[in-house]
């Protein structure tokens, strides 16, 4: 079974409806990116996968004993993170705060898994490091070992490269990429930035202007939406 | 008699403890909800509920009910109608404290002067709003309620720390992977209206927001984990309201605001401190 279906997915906002017919499944160890312009309802699908929003109709499964505890998401940055004072470490472990239920405080494993998921992403110094001082990139893993704490099986990614610069874009992406290769997570990706995305996503949803598309990457690109969409955002490559 | 003597003489009178005791718990209490509120940019919350314990005080008054039992359940239902408002897209967060506030502060300025008991209504008004001497006046049975309650604060703060640390610091994410934030938030709210309660027998209705907010922006400039910034603000504010106490009993200025202008020094300092040093948080 899926990790996750869904079936006639329609979603609203404030009573208009944005996106209608959604059908997809994420199965384990797939890359799925969720394509779109701006407005199209890329983030009300996630909100709506994550919990955070009721469809208007249809349906979202879990499966393959699949609970809301056990997803790691990674949100955009808000406002108020920019000068939290805050140090790495305690954010890290603050992604097991689901996980840990009532209980106050966290256990020696969860720190020492933490641990482990700084040393995979590669801030294991970082520990003490203020999170307000570290570079976009940097706060960047550092959401995503947080994301890692909460899970074991699926990321939901939230424009992961939003605001970094070429170079670092590149090392979140091929971070991201050991993840669902080596780390076997299965990742969900909302990304405008779609031809880049393709390089690693085994799966695409277009939604936005109907027909939506969903199917692998391979039929994406030689499908009529992929070839306007990449077109019209002019980061269409044609060798591809 | 120097300022010393003077001191060890007033620390022998039963209401001096009192205060001492009563100062240190409500600015306690003040500073851990201070960074948690500052920080999700909950600042104005605070002071829009003390202009409503004030209207709760006043009708309190007329009523003639101790001003604790009324003002406490009608600043937390102020509190739980606040946090709700800030998601209701009609009326702005920002604008819904204001007309809470200024309504409140309106309508118990309106009840205190058509049913005064008392000749001296801007005495009253100012007492409650300034707090004027009515920390040195405490009973007993005030300090007892207001250590319970303290206590309650302080056992809440430590029980809950992780998961007001993580709604805090991002809500969508906690929300996300589980935990119930909204329910975290009306925790959040709740204990702040009872802290505000508390402290308006300290620093008056006007001073309680800069008891939230000030201990916890001079630690926030000179601390780099949520943990220190906490404790800091703890320490900041236990101190500055020991030395507005003392200052204020030896010099008879008003105790709330003594306290206050010692927490805004503090804060300048701690600005000068995180500038020099070159680690400003802007």
């Amino acid at each position: 079974m899926a990790l996750i279906s869904c079936e006639n997915l329609s979603l609203a906002y404030e009573g208009k409806t944005i996106v209608s017919d959604i059908n997809f499944k994420v199965s384990k160890g797939d890359y799925l990116c969720i394509a779109g312009e701006n407005g199209s309802g890329k983030t009300t699908l996630m909100k709506a996968l994550l919990g955070l929003k009721k469809p208007a109709s249809g349906k979202i499964i879990f499966g393959d004993g699949l609970t809301k505890k056990d997803i790691g998401y990674l949100p955009q940055q808000t406002e108020i993170q920019r000068d939290f004072p805050a140090s790495v470490k305690e954010i890290v472990l603050s992604g097991f705060v689901g996980k840990s239920g009532l209980r106050p405080f966290y256990s020696k494993k969860e720190k020492s898994s933490a641990e482990k998921n700084m040393e995979i992403l590669g801030i294991k110094d970082f520990g003490k490091k203020c999170y307000r001082e570290l570079s976009g990139g940097q706060q960047q893993r550092v959401l995503l070992a947080r994301a890692l704490c909460a899970t074991e099986k699926l990321l939901i990614l939230d424009e992961p490269v939003a605001g970094l610069d070429p170079v670092v874009t590149g090392e979140m992406y091929s971070l991201i990429e050991s993840l669902n290769k080596k780390h076997g997570i299965t990742v969900v990706m909302v990304s405008h930035d779609i031809s880049e995305t393709l390089k690693y996503a085994s799966h695409v949803l277009h939604i936005g202007n109907t027909p939506l598309f969903y199917g692998t990457s391979g039929d994406y690109l030689k499908s009529p939406v992929c070839k306007t969409f990449t077109g019209q955002t002019g980061k269409g490559d044609d060798t591809k | 008699m120097t300022a010393f003597e003077t001191l060890k003489n007033y620390l022998s009178y039963d209401f001096v403890i009192f205060a001492i005791i009563v100062g240190i718990l409500v600015s306690l209490c003040a500073a851990l909800l201070g960074v948690s509120l500052v920080l999700k940019r909950y600042s104005m919350i605070g002071d829009g509920l003390s202009h409503v314990a004030f209207g709760a005080m006043a009708v309190a008054a007329v009523l003639k009910v101790t001003p604790m039992y009324f003002a406490l359940p009608v600043t937390v239902l102020a509190a739980v109608l606040l946090l709700r408002a800030g998601r209701n897209t009609k009326i702005k967060g920002d604008a819904a404290i204001a007309v809470i506030s200024v309504g409140a502060m309106a309508a118990g300025y309106l009840i205190m002067n058509i049913f005064s008991t008392n000749a001296n209504v801007s005495g009253d008004v100012c007492t409650t709003l300034f707090g004027s001497t009515s920390i040195l006046t405490l009973s007993r049975d005030d300090v007892i309620m207001c250590t319970v309650l303290a206590a309650a604060v302080i056992i809440i703060y430590v029980l809950f720390y992780n998961k007001l640390f993580a709604v805090t610091f991002d809500e969508a994410f906690t929300a996300a992977t589980g935990t119930k934030a909204s329910l975290y938030n009306l925790l959040l709210a709740v204990v702040t209206a009872v802290v505000i309660v508390l402290a308006m027998n300290l620093v008056g209705a006007l001073l309680i927001s800069a008891l939230i907010i000030f201990p916890a922006l001079s630690s926030m400039r000179l601390f780099k984990s949520f943990f220190k910034v906490i404790i800091s603000s703890a320490v900041i504010a236990v101190v500055c309201s020991v030395i507005g106490i003392f200052v204020s009993v030896i010099y008879d200025t008003p105790v709330g605001s003594t306290i206050v202008m010692a927490d805004a020094a503090v804060f300048a300092l701690s600005a000068a401190v995180s500038a020099l040093s070159g680690k400003s948080s802007a």
